[in-house]
């Protein structure tokens, strides 16, 4: 959207949220189109990448706006997968009602962990929330009479209805698969929850956010309560950790404590740092890279002569060395690189756009790398 | 022409962001000699100091020492080549004891008996330092840290010393007291001292040369006692 | 009684090992401002390193001594190559940073010596000290682990206050640019810091290790109650963070002795929460403020 012409741009909604709408919209029926040509093995993967990306999004929120770093967000979404596993025990609710519940019970978890982190920043907040990644998994194996211990909690996933069945059927003349029904209540929350934060982001909180984060006296200065917009991001960022993870519960079936483990609150870190962090689309692309990425590492792993084992873990390996060369080479992530590279080709064509001011100082995309002369 | 311990500023141009700091300045100290650099508050003088003991890079412009061009070399290889950079209040280690920061000016390639003996003058030269030795640095009075650090680089043995307003915060009869140990000190060993001041009456009066800088730039340079005997420019630019 | 005492010498025994660990973050910590979150997968790495070697048929000692060299050499490397550019920064990149060598370490060491649990050696009994008629829960192991915490912390006192090159080192952690004035090769000095850091931590891996079951992820609860640990003591403090890491390990034992092991982690975070809200400063703290 960098230029559009006056004359495009009179057929485009002129309100931010009209906007989003739009693109949402037009993303929806791109998500329709994908689903139904592609194999049940994909529908899955998309799926999986749906509750990756549902946690991103909430993630770059809290990291990339409010400059908080969050190492807990894989033990939030252990809270919403283990409720979720909970209330759809027996079928005993419609699936939409246990994912609100999770959502709003991990929100509320998130105003404990939000109003203990408000006050704490940088190493202090990230050395916080990993004792929290590393310690949650404890309380199922503690609480295994309900919570399933090791083993953890088998969950009914919701099967597709009859009349949905029907309605896709009638207009894409497609199969409703589990795996693909599945991957449209992923992919469908995903939409809701990024149309929204993008309102959210583009709105006063959103400028609110970015002003702490830039600069937090003068922030406070101007008569923002610190504490609270903080603790705002954190319940915000939450609740779409706890809609990740009863997607996760549903998709995967299954709420085990080594489903949530530290290295996959590391996972979600690598993909907002890599899209560039603060960016929505930046966190959509981390999370494809999540879910695409693993199986063609461990493929070149096993050509290579590795073990299934030592396969399996080149993933892992690959997400730690792409944090560390991001963090060096390119702040910014991807988005940062591809808004330079826009930025450059503007000033190449003598437009000279308003340049954008980096990132604060707790911020990743910060250009002033200081070290010593 | 060019002796070991000559130090040289040319054309030196330095900017901060946006901001000249140092516009196309030419300083000359030499061996033996008290240079004073004078100006009012932001006229450069502590910029001036930074950029040659290496702290802060000019964007234009050379610094040679004895005729080697320093200017790219890092800070720590610039004091080893003997410049001693006192800077203006802030130069004691808190956290360390007195002893403790004095032992840092001589490490450089000294046997412990001579490296004692040094500390020991040092202690006489100024004895509150040695009744507080094993204490804190940073239980010390405003005083009591300027002689500390100036005690510290002289311990170094410097062949340059920069010194950046020695005389703040210390009582005038200490500040006499200092200077004259400073001039001793200038005669006896040669030492190219590069002297910081704002208090310009009593630095111009120790001094042999002087520069006096305004806005990044040298609006005079002259001998001392000339530069003292101009009465525009002392109205002007030194406030006595 | 008898079950206290030994829960109070299990405490002790790992809070020595925590301290250990702590003072390893604080080392760090102190001299470039930033917490090491691959602290424990390095540790681990050079445990590894022992565990390959003895398997081979060499001794506890050649292994022992060779993780710790280990651990000086991966700690130098580090921070030359990819510390070195984030020093100073923006304080969230070093963080991710050291998060992204943290799970890299982690996975390079499943890939080369397995993902599966393996037993490490212990250089001594393991069987408690009989006392009279008890049989109490401190063992020749025990022992060695305090005493070589314990010597560790003797050298580096040495280290920093009788030496030169240990007065670098502080004169470079508190004041960079002064050191830097009195021809002190600050980039060096931080190196060296993350250097012996590395081996205090490598130490608190091979100590956890001894006689217990090891793999890539073992550590990670360790990062954990060093990290509390740390904070606890203030995080600028060396004698802080040992102090700090026997109060954990005691804390922690009985815990685990009265509550149930699954619940270490969480009191662990309980403490951490505790002590930020309370006291962020640390308990020993003497600066009067400070941003946590």
């Amino acid at each position: 959207m960098s230029a559009p012409t006056a004359a495009a741009r009179r057929f485009l909604p002129s309100s931010v949220f009209g906007r989003n709408l739009l693109t949402v919209l037009v993303a929806l029926v791109a998500v329709v189109l994908v689903l139904e040509l592609t194999s049940p093995f994909r529908n899955s993967q998309l799926a999986t990448m749906s509750y990756y990306a549902i946690a991103a999004v909430g993630l770059t929120v809290l990291t990339g706006l409010n400059g908080q770093i969050s190492l807990g967000h894989g033990a939030l979404m252990a809270v919403g997968a283990y409720t979720t596993g909970l209330l759809l025990e027996n079928e005993a609710m419609p699936f939409p009602v246990a994912m609100l519940a999770a959502m709003v019970v991990t929100a509320v978890a998130g105003i404990v962990v939000g109003a203990a982190a408000a006050r704490l920043h940088g190493p202090y907040l990230a050395g916080a929330t990993l004792a929290l990644a590393v310690g949650v998994p404890g309380i199922a194996i503690y609480f295994d009479g309900l919570l399933g211990g090791e083993q953890g909690l088998r969950i009914s996933s919701p099967t597709p209805p009859d009349w949905f069945a029907d309605a896709m059927y009638f207009l894409t003349a497609g199969e409703m698969t589990s795996a693909r029904y599945l991957a449209y209540i992923g992919w469908g929350t995903l939409l809701l929850v990024v149309l929204l934060l993008a309102n959210l982001i583009a709105g006063r909180y959103g400028r609110i956010w970015r002003a702490v984060r830039d600069d937090e006296i003068a922030a406070e200065l101007a008569g923002v309560r610190l504490g609270r917009m903080r603790v705002l991001a954190f319940v915000v960022s939450a609740a779409c950790a706890g809609l990740a993870g009863a997607v996760l519960a549903m998709v995967v079936r299954l709420a085990a404590p080594s489903g949530f483990t530290i290295v996959l609150s590391l996972a979600l870190l690598t993909a907002v740092v890599v899209g560039g962090l603060g960016s929505l689309g930046g966190a959509l692309l981390g999370s494809a890279l999540l879910v695409f990425l693993p199986p063609a590492v461990t493929d070149i792993g096993t050509d290579l002569g590795m073990s299934g084992v030592q396969a399996a873990q080149l993933a892992p390996f690959v997400y730690g060395v792409v944090l560390v060369v991001v963090m060096l080479a390119a702040p910014g992530g991807v988005m940062g690189i591809v808004r330079r590279l826009r930025h450059a080709g503007r000033r190449a064509r003598g437009r000279g756009g308003p340049s954008r001011p980096a990132a604060g100082k707790q911020g990743v995309g910060a250009t002033d790398q200081g070290g010593r002369g | 022409m060019t002796d070991e311990a000559t130090l040289e500023v040319r054309d030196l141009t330095t900017r901060y962001g946006p901001v000249t700091a140092l516009d196309g300045v030419n300083v000359r100290a030499r061996p033996g000699e008290i240079t004073a650099v004078l100006g009012a508050n932001g006229a450069g003088k502590t910029t001036l100091l930074r950029s040659i003991s290496g702290l802060v890079r000019g964007t234009d412009g050379s610094v040679l020492l004895g005729g080697r061009d320093m200017s790219r070399a890092p800070v720590e290889a610039i004091a080893r080549a003997g410049v001693a950079h006192v800077p203006e209040g802030r130069g004691v280690i808190t956290e360390l004891t007195v002893e403790e920061n004095l032992r840092l000016g001589d490490l450089l390639g000294a046997t412990r008996p001579q490296r004692r003996h040094r500390l020991d003058g040092v202690y006489e030269m100024f004895p509150a330092l040695a009744e507080r030795r094993r204490q804190e640095a940073s239980s010390l009075s405003g005083g009591e840290r300027q002689m500390l650090v100036i005690g510290r680089a002289l311990l170094s043995g410097p062949e340059v010393l920069l010194l950046d307003e020695p005389s703040l915060g210390l009582a005038p009869r200490i500040v006499t007291q200092l200077f004259g140990l400073l001039r001793d000190l200038v005669d006896r060993d040669g030492l190219t001292v590069l002297l910081v001041e704002q208090n310009a009456r009593s630095a111009l009066a120790i001094a042999d040369t002087g520069f006096v800088l305004n806005l990044g730039r040298v609006v005079a340079a002259d001998a001392a006692d000339t530069l003292a005997a101009d009465d525009e420019l002392r109205h002007a630019y030194l406030g006595f | 009684m008898q079950q206290f005492l030994n829960v109070t010498l299990g405490g002790l025994s790992q809070g020595a090992i925590y301290a250990a660990f702590a003072l390893a973050l604080v080392l760090i910590w102190r001299a470039t401002r930033i917490i090491n979150f691959a602290q424990g997968s390095m540790a681990m790495f050079s445990t590894y390193i022992a565990l390959v070697l003895i398997e081979s048929g060499q001794s506890y000692w050649a292994g022992f001594a060779a993780a710790l060299l280990a651990g000086l050499v991966l700690g130098a490397l580090i921070e030359r190559v990819v510390i070195r550019p984030v020093e100073g920064g923006p304080e969230l990149n070093a963080v991710i940073v050291t998060l992204g060598l943290f799970v890299a370490i982690q996975a390079l060491a499943a890939i080369l010596f397995g993902a599966s649990f393996e037993s490490f050696p212990a250089p001594f009994g393991l069987s408690g000290f009989s006392v009279g008629e008890f049989t109490v829960a401190f063992t020749p192991f025990s022992a060695f682990v305090i005493g070589s915490v314990v010597v560790v912390m003797l050298a580096l006192v040495a280290l920093f206050r009788f030496t030169d090159i240990g007065l670098r080192m502080r004169a470079s952690a508190f004041n960079q640019e002064v050191a830097r004035l009195l021809g002190v090769r600050v980039g060096n000095m931080l190196t060296l810091g993350w250097a012996f850091a590395a081996v205090v931590g490598s130490l608190a891996g091979l100590l956890i290790a001894g006689g217990n079951l090891v793999h890539p992820a073992y550590m990670d609860p360790v990062i954990v109650y060093g990290f509390v640990a740390a904070v606890l003591g203030g995080l600028e403090s060396p004698a802080g963070a040992v102090v700090g890491g026997l109060l954990i390990g005691l804390a922690l034992s009985y815990v685990s002795g009265y509550l149930g092991s699954e619940l270490v982690t969480l009191a662990a975070l309980g403490i951490l929460v505790a002590v930020l809200l309370v006291r962020p400063h640390g308990l020993f703290s003497r600066t009067t403020a400070r941003r946590v």
